[in-house]
């Protein structure tokens, strides 16, 4: 609850200082690292789920994370100039898109999105704000507003994932399934 | 599989256009471990003692360090080696930034480059597909507009890049190779140059597999965050604006004239507020949590990046301020030229002028004000255009040249080497030692291990020996303990203290690791990213290679040793080793060559300074000693340096002197 009696949660999000990035790319490493299997067993920024957007010869440094994977390409008619530094759209957005090779499994092409480090148990902070040691990258909480919808069960989603589910293992299947799941 | 490195180098000869993907002995790696060792023995093993450096049977090596592209927090730097033609013999240089990791991404320890293209080329690497593609539009063009044309053409932002600008392909003798904002200077440029080669792209998609991966994680995340909290470590340049160090005491001009009080609070503020008015950020190289590279924006030029004394050499060499090196050092990085040899290059040709050994008519519609006739020189020399196709050779060679007294100008060599610009009044042996014999020929790649200087207080000394945790034995801990003035320690202490600087240089060089987290910073503070006892485990927890300190030790003694007589091969004699005459105001010619022949005899070398076939035996190295004595350099017989006639000589001559 906020000061107003609205609900609100605590939301953990990365910080960007785009000022502070060296471009070192250990971000980049330990994320390839964190993800491997077994865990760092292999580095491969290719496979990493943040890149380091770089060019020197601009002075542009933007780490982004992988985003959502979309199917197209977007009409790409976006240039950003700020404080007289010009970047494309391309800098910042986070798609696995098909107008370029970042986010992407390099072996079967498969789109990569960031997970935050998901981990049992859980990490203190994502791999790549650990190893930034410029502190370019920071974790971060944030007070968020609840709305009344969000904390009610949207009807209309559940039927759909049911329904998924029925066309997929047919319904006996997924009633077993429920029944076996709901005695445990 | 392979951990750590691939196992494969790719070789490409420009003459025919064959590529080929090699995998190589991991035994090799066992024993010379990367970079700069498994270099200097593909050029022992391919490149015959009298090939020119010119020629297409000349090779160039790109070599990764061992532990490049792994977690290891620094390893990122490529060791690119060939046969200078500066010299004649290895010319050893070293790329941080990025190319190396992309390069071991790309599934390659090394690429070896043979022969000459029949015209301007560039090689475009993606993993395995590798391409020889005509770059006859990019001839001229600069390091800054060939990267990013590259770029373009592969349509690839991440592909990297390592070029030669319009130096380079007119195989200047000062030509770098670069990569973003990384440079390899030290006399391997023109030979890309020669191979009408003019740059390499290189991107790369696959893992690099860590043996040891918890364990190794765990070590390399401590070490990082230890790294970055460390201010002994990075290039203290990139932050401290107190620069007296170099403008006090390094020499002006062609290494002519000292200012020993030349710095003031009141320049250091200016300074200060113009390096920070126009910097834009520091940035780093691939996965180190140091920024040691400064990003300067300069009216009317290019953004460009420098590092360490890169930010002195220009003004220094022209008696100018730090804004010449501002403006002028983007042009010239452009042009592709190493900033340490070529503003030397520059004052010593206006120094010839000066004293009527060149005229007037050597340096036609040259301009008045100094700076710009180091534009106007960069350019001659660049495009080799009049008295810029002679000093494309470099001072000593231009000197040769040029005749009618230049050789006297030529004061700040070693074997052809352009040396720092320093001029001391009193020989310092370890330093005699280090210039003369250091085969990467620069102070800088030799020294670093050792402090500079003594510590008077016994408190603080003996806080200082405490923590000096990186000495490979306590002996090095008593010399500290017992020494007083800067030239004064025992004969063997000097020769261990070189060896043990050498040898910290030897396995970055190897590894890949920078020199300002390990080698060439235990001389400050004295803590030390890397040690001799740290780079064990780290080894095998990448490679799975089982090391301890004695095992690299000895690796660090045979790579050492085999360039030494690759280079023996190539021509090396002890006669060229050599401090410039007029490197200390006090000379003593006698005891030079006696501590010279001490530390021949500490190697395990004979008086003439090429390794005795027993300590190439010792070493695994059995075939450089066939191949030694089949070419008459060794007889099979042969002694270390002191039990040598002639060194006895020495001694007796010393004695009767004496009394």
């Amino acid at each position: 609850m906020n000061s107003a009696g609205k609900k609100t949660k605590i939301v953990k999000e990365i910080k960007v200082d785009t000022k502070k990035c060296v471009g070192c790319k250990a971000c980049e490493l330990a994320c390839s690292a964190f993800h491997a299997t077994p865990k760092y067993s292999s580095i491969n920024p290719a496979r990493s789920r943040i890149m380091v957007v770089m060019d020197e010869t601009k002075d542009i440094f933007v780490p982004i994370r992988a985003g959502e994977y979309t199917q197209a390409e977007c009409n790409g008619r976006n240039r950003y100039v700020i404080d007289g530094k010009e970047y494309d759209e391309c800098t910042f957005c986070p798609a696995s898109c098909p107008s370029r090779s970042a986010f992407r499994e390099p072996d079967s092409g498969l789109p990569l999105k960031c997970d935050m480090c998901e981990n049992d148990p859980p990490l203190e902070q994502p791999m790549c704000v650990e190893a930034c040691t410029f502190e370019a990258l920071t974790y971060v909480e944030r007070e968020v507003a609840v709305s009344e919808e969000n904390e009610q069960v949207k009807q209309g989603d559940m039927e759909l994932a049911y329904e998924v589910l029925i066309k997929k293992f047919g319904k006996k299947k997924v009633m077993d399934t429920f029944s076996r799941l709901s005695k445990d | 599989m392979r951990y750590a490195e691939t196992g494969f180098q790719l070789e490409v000869d420009l003459s025919n256009g064959s590529i080929d993907i090699i995998e190589t002995d991991p035994k090799d790696t066992e024993l010379y471990l990367g970079g700069i060792g498994m270099n200097a023995k593909l050029l022992f093993d391919r490149v015959p003692p009298g090939t020119d450096p010119w020629s297409p049977d000349n090779l160039l090596i790109f070599g990764n360090g061992l532990l490049n592209g792994t977690c290891v927090p620094g390893a990122n730097r490529v060791s690119i080696d060939t046969i200078a033609p500066l010299n004649g013999l290895m010319g050893h240089s070293l790329m941080g930034g990025f190319f190396g990791p992309e390069m071991k991404s790309a599934g390659y320890d090394r690429i070896v480059i043979k022969g000459e293209a029949p015209h301007l080329v560039y090689l475009a690497i993606h993993n395995e597909k590798v391409e020889i593609r005509d770059a006859r539009h990019l001839a001229g063009k600069g390091m800054v507009d060939t990267q990013h044309l590259i770029q373009d053409e592969l349509n690839d932002k991440r592909a990297m890049v390592a070029a030669i600008g319009p130096a380079g392909e007119h195989r200047v003798i000062m030509a770098s190779i670069d990569c973003g904002n990384s440079s390899a200077a030290r006399t391997v440029g023109p030979v890309m140059g020669a191979k009408n080669l003019k740059a390499v792209a290189v991107r790369g998609t696959k893992d690099i597999n860590i043996a040891h991966p918890a364990e190794g994680w765990e070590m390399c995340s401590k070490l990082r965050k230890e790294f970055a909290a460390n201010p002994n470590i990075g290039d203290w340049m990139a932050t401290d604006e107190d620069d007296s160090f170099h403008h006090n005491n390094f020499s002006w001009g062609n290494a002519r004239t000292r200012r020993k009080n030349f710095w003031s609070m009141e320049l250091e503020e200016r300074w200060r507020n113009l390096k920070y008015d126009h910097m834009e950020r520091w940035t780093g190289c691939y996965g180190c949590p140091k920024s040691c590279h400064n990003l300067i924006k300069w009216p009317n030029r290019r953004r460009f990046s420098y590092k360490c004394y890169g930010k002195d050499t220009y003004h220094m060499a022209a008696f100018q301020e730090l804004d010449f090196t501002f403006e002028i050092l983007p042009i010239a990085m452009d042009l592709g030229f190493d900033s340490y040899s070529t503003p030397q290059v520059l004052a010593f040709a206006l120094e010839l002028l000066d004293n009527g050994i060149l005229t007037e008519k050597d340096f036609p519609d040259m301009p008045t004000d100094v700076r710009q006739r180091f534009y106007y020189l960069l350019h001659k020399i660049a495009f080799r255009e009049g008295i810029g196709d002679v000093l494309a050779h470099g001072t000593t060679d231009a000197a040769e040249i040029i005749g009618n007294g230049a050789e006297e100008f030529d004061h700040n060599t070693v074997k052809k080497f352009e040396q720092l610009p320093i001029k001391l009044y009193k020989l310092n042996p370890a330093y005699f030692l280090m210039i003369g014999t250091g085969e990467d020929m620069a102070i800088t790649q030799i020294e670093g291990s050792f402090p500079q200087d003594p510590i008077l207080d016994p408190e603080l000394r003996e806080e200082f020996i405490e923590n000096w945790k990186a000495v490979p034995d306590k002996k090095f801990h008593e010399w500290f303990r017992n020494w007083e003035k800067r030239d004064q320690l025992p004969d063997d202490a000097m020769c261990a203290i070189t060896d043990w600087n050498e040898c910290m240089h030897y396995l970055d060089d190897s590894l890949g690791i920078c020199g300002f987290v390990s080698s060439f910073r235990g001389q400050f503070g004295g803590t030390t990213g890397y040690s001799i006892w740290n780079m064990p485990p780290l080894i095998t927890l990448m490679s799975g290679i089982e090391f301890d300190k004695d095992k690299l030790w000895e690796c660090f003694q045979r790579n050492r040793t085999l360039i030494r007589a690759l280079n023996n091969r190539r021509g090396l004699t002890r006669s060229m080793e050599r401090p410039p005459e007029d490197h200390w105001v006090v000379r003593d010619e006698e005891y030079e060559q006696q501590l010279l022949s001490k530390y021949y005899d500490f190697k395990g070398w004979t008086f003439d300074g090429i390794p005795t076939k027993e300590t190439l035996e010792n070493l695994s190295l059995g075939y450089v000693a066939e191949d030694l004595i089949e070419g008459g350099l060794l007889t099979g017989n042969d002694v270390t340096a002191l039990n040598d006639p002639r060194a006895k000589k020495e001694k007796e001559k010393k004695k009767g002197a004496s009394t």
